[in-house]
């Protein structure tokens, strides 16, 4: 099994820039399938993050976090998709901004 | 093996930005499906072949047509593209991109600064994992079951038709 001779700061560089790129993302977008998949991405650089922690000490656990959150993700995603449904055909547009009824 | 690492990372992050600023809905997933494709070489090349097999199968497979579903019930895609990009404003990027790129730098400061994080990373055979996660981590099996099943029921009961008419 081939294995990159990285250092352990380099690729938790890698997770800490998808995961803010994830951050910008939901920030700006107010389509609320493009803000589901942003978490997405979120979620996936926490994920590689325990990936590669568990890699330096040279135990399962981290992977065996990727795998939970991965089922935190699926999860997440099935309920939101389903949320994003409703919203549809409730406003007839995914605009975030349209579910404003909260607003003082 | 360690080109293969920053290859597939620059890949990563570069189809991420494309992701997070494209206005047409289908062209950021099928980006979203390179950024995950190329961050299971990542994971493959730090020695987790069992997490990058996962990353391939659950994420770019499941997770990605669950919302290429969504997408096509919606009809989403060309007509929502101009609406979208008037959406996405040099204006609007401001505000949030000033401050996720100071979290970015204080991200870096930490792992450069204040950890000593100069050792390689080890294989963790496939083996292992499964050993451990049937384990010491059979509970933690069994409560991501039970979320799973709360997603399942949560996703039908939002999505049944006589909810979507009222």
């Amino acid at each position: 099994m081939p294995v990159a001779n990285v250092a352990l700061n380099q690729a938790l560089l890698l997770a800490a820039v998808l995961f803010t790129l994830g951050l910008l993302g939901l920030l700006v977008r107010r389509n609320l399938i493009m803000m589901l998949v942003c978490l997405e991405i979120m979620l996936n650089a926490a994920g590689l993050a325990f990936v590669v922690a568990g890699s330096r000490w040279q135990q399962a656990d981290g992977q065996i976090m990727f795998i939970l959150i991965l089922a935190l993700a699926a999860a997440e995603v099935a309920v939101g998709l389903a949320l994003a449904l409703q919203f549809y055909h409730r406003f007839h547009t995914l605009d975030a901004d349209a579910a404003s009824d909260l607003r003082g | 093996m360690n080109a293969t690492f920053y290859v597939a990372s620059i890949v990563a992050v570069l189809t991420t930005m494309l992701v997070i600023t494209r206005a047409h809905v289908v062209h950021a997933l099928l980006y979203l499906v390179v950024s995950l494709l190329s961050l299971a070489l990542v994971f493959y090349s730090l020695g987790a072949p069992f997490a990058a097999a996962l990353e391939v199968i659950v994420y770019a497979g499941a997770i990605v047509v669950l919302f290429v579903f969504v997408v096509m019930m919606l009809n989403l895609g060309r007509h929502t593209a101009p609406r979208e990009r008037r959406w996405l404003t040099p204006a609007v990027w401001l505000g949030p991109g000033l401050f996720c790129a100071v979290l970015l730098g204080e991200l870096i400061y930490t792992f450069y600064a204040g950890l000593p994080g100069r050792e390689g990373v080890n294989v963790v055979p496939s083996q292992l994992v499964g050993m451990t996660l049937f384990g010491p981590y059979v509970l933690a099996v069994e409560l991501a079951s039970m979320l799973l099943l709360a997603g399942l029921v949560g996703a039908y009961h939002l999505g049944r038709k006589e909810h979507l008419e009222r």
